[in-house]
């Protein structure tokens, strides 16, 4: 049997059990659309770590950070995973806590539903879905496009005559738009039948397969290259810089020179030097905006309602930033030693290649054993999908509950077509994403992840005003909105649509720039206009207060 | 111990952009963990133990008051 068909039955295998998981939650399914879309708010301490740190964690964590750390090197980690530690975990304790304690009383099941009541204005849904669903589809698109890369990566030989190919590692491999497609409906079978039951107990498993999985990895990989410490030494000696975060002149000058001589002598050196790429400190620096994300990641705000008790956000706050770390840490170090690893006297990632999406699985499958890499691609899957469900559920709840039910049937539905609306939204959105991906295959994961984050924290301003800021007002809340918007899209536009990989704004991170906008516009327009009702003030700052435990405060 | 906690995790945010090992390498933890990526790893795990300060000294007083209301209204 072939590598690649054993790695078609394994994954085809872990897919099946992960059915069986989802069908199987569908048994304690309540028939509610509460139950369906928010698990009867009784999710645990442990489940509630897991689906938050499931959903964050993405493709982008495997299959984007391994990439991202083999064209520029170790600092990665600092700008997109340490920052993620401390941030995630202050949105969930200073935000989290306070959005579960309002969707407690009063019954929100979107993020939506909670700013149309906070800010009084009906009409500010209208405004945030179209915002709130564009940036959740290129979300989507990291998942999808990702889960066909890797099965097409790690498949190679497996249907020689069904699915031919010039290219020699995709001859005989499960094509990419069958398998996003394969992927897409595994997700879509749980979401549809076990609701936020399904995707929590899921991303449970799910976390725990690809955090084993991606340990395990680590050290084969080392092993395979002579043990880390000879990994590195490679990395050393045939691109320091990716162990770095500045580039010198001289690194510069080093750099050609050694570029110089391997293409006058290709035989002379098994690895080509690969481009220096630097992390300007500003730019650093900046990447802590893009964290703020997750305050405002509508499929995040959906998990925080499943919560039991607010005591279940204490597990999620601590823990956080130590299981980003297990899983980022070894994905650096496997992108960084993809640059210069070599086995037997060969590169293992070709001299010229140019798809980072693709180097953990190229690693994964040249210097792993068959068996073992193919568990490893159920791992990266694994992690994939622990995204992509939150995702579509959530943009089906979106539709449902705010949409069809709220503004075209003036919330005159029954729980029962709630509940069916909400699945017919959910294939929908899995159909439009799966076209998408299939359209544009090669899309840069690491790129389309930054824009979409940037354009989530952008809006972070305006759940954070709204949650402590007693005067931002229901202009202010339009303003904040559309300023976000309005950076957003002048912003892409000038980074060449995303393909401008190194786009800075004024030596910033473009997050930065969109941040003090839509920030500014909140605090100017709520103080140019009337401060808001005291009753609608009153309706949330007692729950504030309360919650603080200051005295005398009536709920 | 509020303002301490919270004082605390600023200063790790401060602390995190380390551009006194912006161009080393070394020292390499292990023997091949460079500075650049095991400083912030290290930084990961001050914020864990910090976010588990904050859980400790700043947790919301009046959060089992809220519950009990939710339940006594969905009652």
């Amino acid at each position: 049997m072939s590598a690649g068909l054993l790695a078609v039955l394994i994954v085809a295998g872990y897919l099946s059990l992960l059915l069986c998981l989802g069908l199987f939650s569908s048994r304690f399914f309540k028939g509610t659309s509460a139950d369906y879309f928010l698990a009867s708010r009784g999710i645990g301490s442990f489940l509630l770590l897991m689906s938050l740190f499931g959903t964050t964690m993405t493709a982008f964590a495997l299959v984007g950070s391994s990439g991202e750390a083999f064209k520029s090197g170790v600092g990665v980690y600092g700008k997109m995973a340490s920052w993620s530690g401390i941030i995630h975990s202050a949105c969930f304790f200073l935000v989290g806590i306070k959005l579960w304690a309002f969707g407690a009383k009063y019954g929100y099941v979107t993020q939506i539903e909670f700013f149309r009541n906070r800010f009084a204005s009906d009409k500010l849904g209208l405004v945030l879905f179209p915002v709130l669903v564009g940036l959740v589809i290129p979300y989507l698109l990291i998942g999808v496009i990702s889960s066909g890369t890797v099965i097409q990566n790690i498949t190679t030989g497996a249907f020689p005559e069904t699915f031919p190919s010039e290219i020699a590692r995709f001859n005989g491999s499960i094509p990419h738009w069958l398998g996003a497609a394969v992927v897409c409906l595994v997700v879509l079978i749980y979401v549809f039948f076990g609701g936020v039951r399904g995707t929590a107990w899921a991303n449970a498993f799910q976390t725990i397969v690809f955090m084993i999985l991606g340990a395990v990895t680590f050290f084969m990989v080392a092993e395979k290259l002579g043990g880390p410490a000879e990994a590195t030494r490679l990395v050393m000696e045939y691109n320091p810089t990716k162990l770095k975060r500045d580039v010198t002149p001289e690194d510069t000058a080093r750099h050609e020179e050694k570029l110089a001589a391997w293409e006058a002598d290709k035989a002379a050196s098994p690895v080509k030097p690969r481009e220096p790429e630097g992390i300007p400190p500003l730019a650093f620096f900046t990447y802590m905006f893009i964290p703020l994300s997750v305050g405002m990641f509508p499929h995040l705000f959906q998990h925080w309602l499943t919560a039991k008790s607010a005591k279940s956000f204490r597990l999620p706050v601590v823990a956080h930033p130590i299981m980003i770390m297990i899983v980022w840490v070894p994905c650096v170090m496997l992108g960084v030693w993809a640059t210069s690893a070599v086995v037997a006297g060969k590169p293992v990632i070709p001299p010229d290649f140019g798809n980072p999406n693709a180097v953990l699985a190229i690693m994964v499958k040249r210097l792993t054993d068959p068996v073992l890499g193919a568990f490893l691609t159920a791992g990266i899957l694994a992690a994939i999908m622990s995204s992509l469900d939150s995702q579509f559920l959530c943009v089906g709840s979106i539709f449902t509950n705010d949409i069809v039910s709220h503004y075209i049937a003036r919330d005159a539905i029954t729980d029962r077509q709630r509940v069916i609306v909400g699945r017919v939204f959910v294939v929908l959105i899995v159909l439009v994403t799966y076209a998408i991906a299939v359209k544009w295959p090669k899309l840069n994961v690491f790129q389309m992840a930054i824009w979409c984050f940037s354009g989530f924290a952008a809006l972070f301003p305006l759940v954070f005003a709204s949650v402590y800021w007693r005067r931002a007002t229901k202009a202010g809340a339009y303003a904040c909105v559309l300023a976000a918007a309005g950076t957003w899209i002048y912003l892409f536009r000038e980074s060449g649509y995303g393909n401008d990989r190194e786009f800075l704004f004024f030596g910033m991170m473009p997050v930065a720039t969109m941040i003090a906008a839509s920030s500014l516009a909140m605090v100017v327009v709520s103080l140019m206009t009337q401060p808001p009702p005291t009753e609608t003030v009153d309706k949330f700052f007692k729950v504030a207060a309360k919650l603080e435990g200051a005295e005398g405060a009536n709920v | 111990m509020r303002l301490v906690v919270y004082g605390l995790i600023v200063l790790l945010a401060l602390l995190h952009q380390d551009f006194w090992w912006w161009g080393s390498i070394d020292p390499l933890l292990f023997g091949f963990i460079p500075v650049g990526l095991w400083y912030h790893a290290l930084v990961s795990l001050l914020a864990a133990a910090l976010w588990f300060a904050a859980i400790k000294f700043c947790w919301p007083a009046g959060v089992d008051d809220i519950e009990a209301e939710v339940r006594e209204d969905h009652a």
